[in-house]
C-alpha cells in the first residue's frame, strides 16, 4: 500500500500586496485588483509533503482544493513542485461557506481519497487569518491533529514526530496515523518548480477549463490521463446540502466596513537634516527619548 | 438565556493565563448586559488557588478539573471534557484566548458542537439583528468584530440561529479588570477519568522546551518596527541600530516577517503582539488596520514613508517623508548630537 499524504491548499487574493485600487468606490473589496496567489503556508506544507516523498519511495503527495475554477492554477503550481495528482472541489453550492462548511466539504473529499496516512495544511490562509479550517477538519475526519508544526523529526507506518512551534518555546509530540498536521511559516519554504514535470504537467487541465480551450485536446487527454485534474461537485461528494455553503455556515457576515481611519493632526516633514534634528531635540526635550 | 463561559488557559506557574483574566473581565461585562452569570473552565493539574484568583474577576461557577493528564495541554482530552460540559450547560457565548492553545482547541470544539467561531476578534459587543430574507428578529446577539481581507475591512460577524456563539481574542485586546475584590462564586469539579477515553490519548508530549520568548517588545518603552518597505534584511540592521542607541526594541510588520526581514515574534498586529508603547517609530509600514489595530494606542507614533498616502501616516504625529535607509542614520547622528 502506498504511503498516501493529502495537501489542503488554497487560493488566495494576495493581500499583502494590496494596491489603492484595490477597495471599490463602494467600499467592498475588488477582487479583480488582487491577484490570486498559493496561500503562503500552504506552500511550507506542501514542502513537508514533498520531502517526506523524497524519504519515503512508496509515498504519494496528492493536492486538493476547494474555490472556482481558477483555483486549478495552485493544482498544476503543486504537480510543477512534485506533487503526484490533485483534484479541485468546485460547485457554486460551497459558495459563502465559513470554517465549519469548508471543512465539512474537505473532509468529505479526504474520506473518497481514503486510505490516507497523512493530512498536511498550512496553519492559516491569509485572506482570513482564522487557522480554524485545519483543526475542523481533523475533528471531521476524527483523527488527532498537530498544529503549528515546524518539522517532522521521524515517521513510519503508525506513528509520527513533529516539532511544534508555540508562543514561547517548541513542543515535541508524537501521533498515531492517520493524522492532520498544520504547518507554521517557520518551516522550510517550498521548493522551486521543476523543470521537467513543467513541462510535463503544463497542460493539465480540469474539465471545465477543457471546455473553454478553442483547440481540440482530446487525443492528448485520451493519450495522456495524467494530465486531466478531477472535479469533484457537491453531488460527487454526497455532501448533505443543509451542511454546504451559507445554509451549513453558522455565521453569518451582518456588516462589513470600510476601514476608517482616525484623523490625528500629523505634522509632515522632510527628510533634510534640518528638520529631523529639530524632531530628536523635540523628542528629547519631551522625554519621550533619551 | 444561558451562561456565558470562559476557557481559561493555565500557565507553566500553575496560574491563570493573563489573556483569560482579559476575557473574563469582558466576560462579566457582557454577562451583566444580559443578564446572565459568568462561569470559568479550568482544566489543568494542581492549579494554584483557582477560587482566589478568579472569584475577583465576576466569576460566578468554575468549573475545575483537576487531573495529571490534563497538564501539560494536549488537544483531544481539553477538547473531550469540555464537549462534556457544553452539552450539559449549553453555554450562550464562550470566549476563548486566541493564543496557541485556544487557536487549537476552540475550531476543534466548534465542529464537535456545530457552531460558529470567530477568530481574534478585537471587538465584542451585544446587539439586535433583523434577517430581511426571513423577517426575524434576533435580540442580544453577539456582534464578533474583526478585521478580514489583510485588513482591508472590517466585518461583524454573528450567529443567529446556533448556540454557543463563539469567539477567540488575542492578549492584550480586552483590558484585564478586577470586578469586586469580595466576589464570590461555587466551584463545581470535573471528574476528568470518567469522561476521557483511551482515543483522546492519541497524541503524547515527548519533550517540552519552553522558552522565554527572547523578544519582548510587548513591554517596551520605544518600538522601532520595520515594514516592507525597509527593504531588505540589510536595512534592517539600520533599525537595531537605531533600537540600541535608543534602548528601544525593534518590531516588525507581518510583511516584514513573511518577507524574512524579521523573526515572527517582532510581529506587531492583530495577528502579532499587541503593544503600546511611549513611542512607535514605523518605518516603511504602510499601516494595514490590522498591524495598526497592534500599535494604534501608542503614545507617539513617527512614520518613515515615502508615501505621503499611507495610512499609516493617518495616526501618526509625524510623518517623516524619505527613505529609510536616509532617515535613519540621520536619526542617530542627530540623536547622539543632542543628547548630551
Amino acid at each position: 500500500m502506498r504511503f498516501r499524504i493529502i495537501v489542503l491548499a488554497k487560493q488566495v487574493p494576495d493581500t499583502r500586496n494590496v494596491g489603492k485600487d484595490a477597495m471599490k468606490a463602494d467600499g467592498t473589496v475588488n477582487r479583480a485588483a488582487l491577484s490570486a496567489i498559493f496561500n503562503p503556508e500552504d506552500l511550507h506544507a506542501l514542502e513537508q509533503a514533498l520531502s517526506i516523498k523524497d524519504k519515503i519511495r512508496y509515498a504519494e503527495v496528492i493536492l486538493l482544493t476547494m474555490g472556482p475554477t481558477r483555483a486549478a492554477e495552485i493544482i498544476r503550481e503543486a504537480l510543477y513542485r512534485g506533487a503526484d495528482q490533485g483534484f479541485l472541489i468546485t460547485d457554486r453550492k460551497f459558495a459563502g461557506s465559513d470554517t465549519l462548511a469548508t471543512s465539512y466539504a474537505l473532509s468529505l473529499a479526504v474520506k473518497k481519497l481514503a486510505p490516507y496516512h497523512l493530512v498536511i495544511s498550512g496553519r492559516q490562509a491569509i485572506d482570513g487569518d482564522t487557522a480554524q479550517v485545519g483543526p475542523q477538519t481533523a475533528e471531521k475526519l476524527g483523527i488527532p491533529q498537530i498544529t503549528y508544526a515546524e518539522e517532522i523529526l521521524s515517521l513510519d507506518a503508525k506513528k509520527i514526530i513533529v516539532k511544534r512551534r508555540l508562543e514561547r518555546g517548541v513542543e515535541v509530540v508524537n501521533s498515531t496515523l492517520p493524522a492532520l498536521i498544520t504547518v507554521h511559516s517557520s518551516a522550510p519554504p517550498c521548493r522551486q518548480r521543476i523543470g521537467k514535470l513543467l513541462m510535463k504537467y503544463k497542460h493539465a487541465r480540469t474539465v471545465t477549463e477543457l471546455q473553454n480551450e478553442t483547440k481540440d485536446y482530446t487525443e492528448l487527454y485520451t493519450e495522456r490521463p495524467y494530465l486531466l485534474i478531477e472535479e469533484w461537485s457537491a453531488e460527487d461528494l454526497k455532501a448533505a446540502g443543509e451542511n454546504l455553503g451559507l445554509s451549513g455556515s453558522p455565521t453569518k457576515v451582518k456588516k462589513i466596513e470600510n476601514v476608517v481611519f482616525q484623523h490625528k493632526e500629523s505634522k509632515v516633514l522632510s527628510n533634510s537634516d534640518k528638520d529631523i534634528e529639530k524632531l530628536m531635540q523635540t523628542l528629547i526635550s519631551s522625554h519621550i527619548i533619551g | 438565556m444561558n451562561n456565558i463561559f470562559v476557557y481559561c488557559e493555565v500557565t507553566e506557574e500553575r496560574s491563570i493565563a493573563d489573556v483569560s483574566l482579559e476575557l473574563l473581565s469582558k466576560g462579566r461585562k457582557l454577562a451583566d448586559d444580559l443578564k446572565v452569570k459568568l462561569e470559568a473552565v479550568v482544566l489543568g493539574h494542581k492549579v494554584t488557588k483557582p477560587e482566589a484568583m478568579l472569584f475577583p474577576f465576576g466569576v460566578d461557577v468554575i468549573h475545575y478539573a483537576d487531573d495529571e493528564k490534563l497538564f501539560p495541554y494536549t488537544t483531544l482530552p481539553h477538547t473531550s471534557i469540555i464537549i462534556e460540559i457544553f452539552k450539559k450547560e449549553l453555554p450562550e457565548i464562550v470566549l476563548f484566548g486566541a493564543t496557541s492553545i485556544g487557536r487549537d482547541l476552540a475550531p476543534r470544539v466548534a465542529s464537535a458542537l456545530r457552531c460558529g467561531l470567530t477568530a481574534d476578534c478585537t471587538s465584542l459587543e451585544i446587539g439586535d439583528h433583523f434577517e430581511n430574507k426571513t423577517q426575524t428578529e434576533y435580540k442580544n446577539l453577539l456582534f464578533q468584530i474583526r478585521p478580514a481581507f489583510g485588513g482591508n475591512i472590517i466585518a461583524t460577524i454573528i450567529n443567529p440561529e446556533t448556540r454557543p456563539q463563539m469567539a477567540t481574542v488575542r492578549e492584550g485586546v480586552m483590558k484585564k479588570e478586577v470586578y469586586s475584590l469580595k466576589y464570590k462564586g461555587k466551584l463545581i469539579k470535573i471528574d476528568a477519568r470518567s469522561i476521557l477515553k483511551d482515543e483522546d490519548f492519541a497524541v503524547t508530549i515527548i519533550e517540552r522546551h519552553l522558552e522565554k520568548s527572547r523578544i519582548d517588545i510587548k513591554n517596551a518603552q520605544v518600538i522601532i518596527a520595520g515594514g516592507y518597505g525597509v527593504g531588505s534584511k540589510e536595512n534592517f540592521q539600520l533599525l537595531f541600530d537605531l533600537a540600541e542607541i535608543l534602548g528601544a526594541q525593534v518590531g516588525a510588520s507581518r510583511a516584514a516577517v513573511d518577507a524574512g526581514f524579521a523573526d515572527h515574534e517582532r510581529q506587531v498586529g492583530q495577528t502579532g503582539v499587541t503593544v503600546r508603547p511611549k513611542l512607535y517609530i514605523a518605518c516603511g509600514i504602510s499601516g494595514a488596520v490590522q498591524h495598526r489595530a497592534g500599535m494604534d494606542q501608542s503614545a507617539q507614533i513617527i512614520s518613515i514613508n515615502t508615501d505621503l498616502n499611507a495610512p499609516i501616516n493617518q495616526i501618526a504625529d509625524y510623518t517623516i517623508l524619505g527613505n529609510v535607509a536616509d532617515v535613519i542614520p540621520k536619526m542617530i547622528k542627530y540623536y547622539k548630537k543632542n543628547s548630551k
